[in-house]
């Protein structure tokens, strides 16, 4: 994909469209890599044809720009193909052309036109504190701005910690109250992708299924997707086998460490942090934290990231068996019947001589009361 | 499945006239035949690879709580009040091999012989099942299991007593016990146990120089409906000899004989009580009338 097709993407022309074939391509592409069903790919090039872009807003507000800037990394699709060809980007602070009145003037225009089907995005996370000042664009507080375009959207699709539950900018003292924005709207579903920064193909896969098909997955009970969420990073890392066998870094650059060893003594999250790093990981090259040396943060979880120092150790959520083995039993004596026989025998007696002991205890209770009357 | 008073009355008073009459049990006890229906299963040692997949389901599948809770390794060493099966290894000069502890199911189970209340029972498929709504918390089954398999919950304020039930409460949902449908190997499997049987017979015949020529519980202890086949010597992974006669065939013959030989002095027991009440019953006559 040549570099002037990918800046001519944002400005709404045509000069950059791929022919028929290379959309199609683009597609199944798509699909793939989301786990959609080819099936899906075809839907989607339906879609289009029928001219049913999704149009996407996507507001900004206490973030780093981190998670745009992990999506702008995809290239199974590439971002530029996915906002060009399937959806219809119309209004994005870092990326859309114009700016000022002009791109406010683009959002209301996206949302009249595409009242009650538009996805909206939240990246950031909201501050309330004193009427939400502490985050304001034209003049407008962020609860404004989400509040009013969180309303008339099909989808609300929250990505990245910050927006999913407060994320860094929440993080003791919290001197703005910034939320994330399943607190702030209450009422309505949204889709967290949690992440620090958010893994683009959740992202993608979210907003894939809901062109083709107008439907969300599957949340757990925090609006995650459970496709990407269901399992923690401890399940799925490469280090796990280190951590069956009891082999741990104990410092950064110990031998242990050099050797690729578990990093749970040095504060790995990853057994309490449900999220797919493990198994898709970031910027097309297959990097991650733990693949680095650096413990799981757990960025995915609202208990943890950014309120658990990074290295303090957590408890294991699932624990499961480590590889070594306990030795088979050593053989033990026969049971000989006679034994048991006897052994009944024995009982017997014992029970009889302590029932007989009991009727005596009485007895003697009773001959002993009667003395001071 | 509660029991009632009246039931639990009715079943000791059955044990007291069998006791009193001593039964036809002076003779030796009649070999339990083997169910058309039996289910069992099949640990092939030699195809275990340790992983224990077994284990984690097991645990699930059953709601079992962790051996120790905050533990960063759930790793029991031996069966528990929390676990029903365990892979251990035997390392020695047999070789290696896995082994998977767990209840074996006898055909003729010294669990269900021993338990007066009848909360160890033989179910559906031969499985040896446990009522822990009948269960007194004697412990005689874990004291007869010739493999020492059931555990009692100590650490619990209502405990019962731990053991594989072959996950029958699957096994009633049309699913296999969970060990067997998670083994990636097909190390242990589920089915009829003469299925298994000649299946364990066939891998021999195969595979003569892999095995050992022996199918444990095939005839152990009177039989077993989950058999084991292994490269090592059964003892070596804690199975020990014990011949081919069920444990309760013999101690219950033993007993029953000693409870037959009891009539006489019960009887003459029966006769001083009635002797020394009456005696009894006169002086206290006696006395009042002293008193008046
Ligand atoms: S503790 Fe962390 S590094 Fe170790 S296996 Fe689990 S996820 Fe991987
Ligand atoms: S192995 Fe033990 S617990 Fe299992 S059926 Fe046999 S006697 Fe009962
Ligand atoms: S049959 Fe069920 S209870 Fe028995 S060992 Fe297997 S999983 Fe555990
Ligand atoms: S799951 Fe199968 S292979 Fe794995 S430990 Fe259990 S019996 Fe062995």
């Amino acid at each position: 994909m040549s570099q002037a097709r990918r800046r001519g993407a944002f400005d709404g022309s045509e000069s950059g469209r791929l022919d028929r074939r290379e959309f199609v391509k683009l597609c199944l592409m798509a699909a793939a890599a989301v786990g959609l069903p080819a099936s899906a790919a075809r839907k989607m090039v339906e879609a289009v044809d029928h001219g049913l872009k999704p149009s996407v807003i996507w507001l900004s507000f206490q973030e780093c720009t981190g998670c745009t800037e992990s999506l702008l990394r995809t290239s199974h699709p590439g971002l530029a193909d996915l906002i060009l060809d399937v959806i219809s980007l119309d209004y994005h602070e870092a990326l859309c052309a114009a700016a000022g009145e002009q791109a406010e003037a683009a959002r209301r225009r996206a949302m009249e036109e595409h009242a009650g089907k538009y996805v909206c995005v939240i990246e950031g996370a909201i501050p309330t504190k004193d009427g939400g000042i502490y985050c304001q664009i034209g003049g407008r507080t962020a609860l404004e701005i989400v509040e009013e375009t969180a309303r008339r959207a099909g989808a609300i699709i929250a990505i990245g910690s910050c927006a999913s539950f407060g994320g860094v900018p929440s993080a003791d003292p919290n001197p703005t109250e910034a939320k994330g924005a399943p607190q702030v709207l209450q009422d309505r579903r949204v889709v967290t992708i949690p992440g620090c920064p958010a893994n683009p193909y959740t992202f993608l896969g979210v907003v894939l299924q809901f062109v083709t098909f107008g439907t969300l997955p599957a949340l757990d009970e925090r609006g995650r997707p459970l496709f990407a969420y269901r399992r923690t990073i401890h399940e799925d890392c490469p280090r796990r086998p280190h951590f069956d066998a009891g082999q741990f870094a104990e410092t950064f650059g110990d031998e242990g460490h050099r050797k690729g060893y578990c990093l749970y003594k040095l504060g790995c999250k990853g057994p309490q942090t449900h999220a797919p790093c493990a198994l898709k990981r970031f910027g097309e090259v297959g990097a991650w934290p733990i693949g680095v040396g650096h413990p799981c943060a757990g960025c995915t979880e609202s208990h943890l990231a950014f309120r658990v120092p990074i290295h303090t150790m957590v408890k294991i959520e699932h624990p499961t068996p480590p590889s070594t083995f306990p030795p088979t039993t050593p053989e033990h004596g026969k049971v000989s019947p006679v034994a048991t026989g006897i052994a009944g025998l024995v009982g017997g007696a014992l029970l009889g001589a302590g029932f007989r002991w009991a009727r005596k205890l009485d007895e003697e209770e009773s001959s002993t009361e009667e003395v001071p009357s | 499945m509660t029991m009632n008073r009246r039931a639990l009355l009715k079943g000791l008073g059955a044990v007291g006239v069998a006791t009193a009459t001593g039964g036809r049990a002076a003779v030796a006890r009649s070999r339990r035949p083997v169910a058309e229906d039996a289910v069992g299963m099949l640990y092939d040692a030699t195809r275990c690879i340790g992983c224990k997949t077994c284990m984690v389901a097991c645990r699930r599948a059953n709601h079992l709580p962790y051996e120790k809770p905050g533990h960063p390794w759930d790793d029991p060493v031996d069966l528990s009040g929390r676990t029903k099966t365990v892979i251990q290894r035997y390392r020695g000069r047999e070789g290696q091999s896995y082994m998977k502890r767990q209840c074996l199911h006898c055909l003729d189970p010294a669990c269900v012989s021993v338990c007066m209340i009848g909360a160890m029972h033989k179910s559906e498929g031969g499985i040896v099942a446990y009522d822990p709504d009948r269960c007194i918390g004697c412990r005689y089954c874990q004291v007869a299991c010739p493999f020492n398999v059931p555990r009692f919950q100590w650490d619990s304020p209502t405990p019962k007593i731990v053991k594989c039930e072959m996950c029958r409460h699957l096994l009633a949902r049309g699913r296999l016990p969970a060990c067997c449908e998670v083994c990636p190997t097909g190390a242990v499997q589920f089915g009829k146990r003469k299925a298994l049987l000649a299946e364990a017979k066939r891998r021999i015949a195969r595979h003569p120089d892999r095995y050992v020529h022996k199918i444990y519980g095939e005839s152990d202890a009177g039989g077993t409906q989950v058999l084991y086949l292994s490269s090592v010597p059964f003892e070596k992974l804690g199975l020990p000899h014990l011949g081919t006669e069920s444990v309760p065939r013999l101690s219950e013959t033993v007993q029953h004989g000693i409870y037959k030989g009891f009539i006489v002095p019960a009887a003459l027991y029966v006769l001083i009580g009635a002797a020394v009440r009456r005696h009894h019953r006169q002086r206290s006559v006696d006395e009042r009338k002293e008193e008046t």
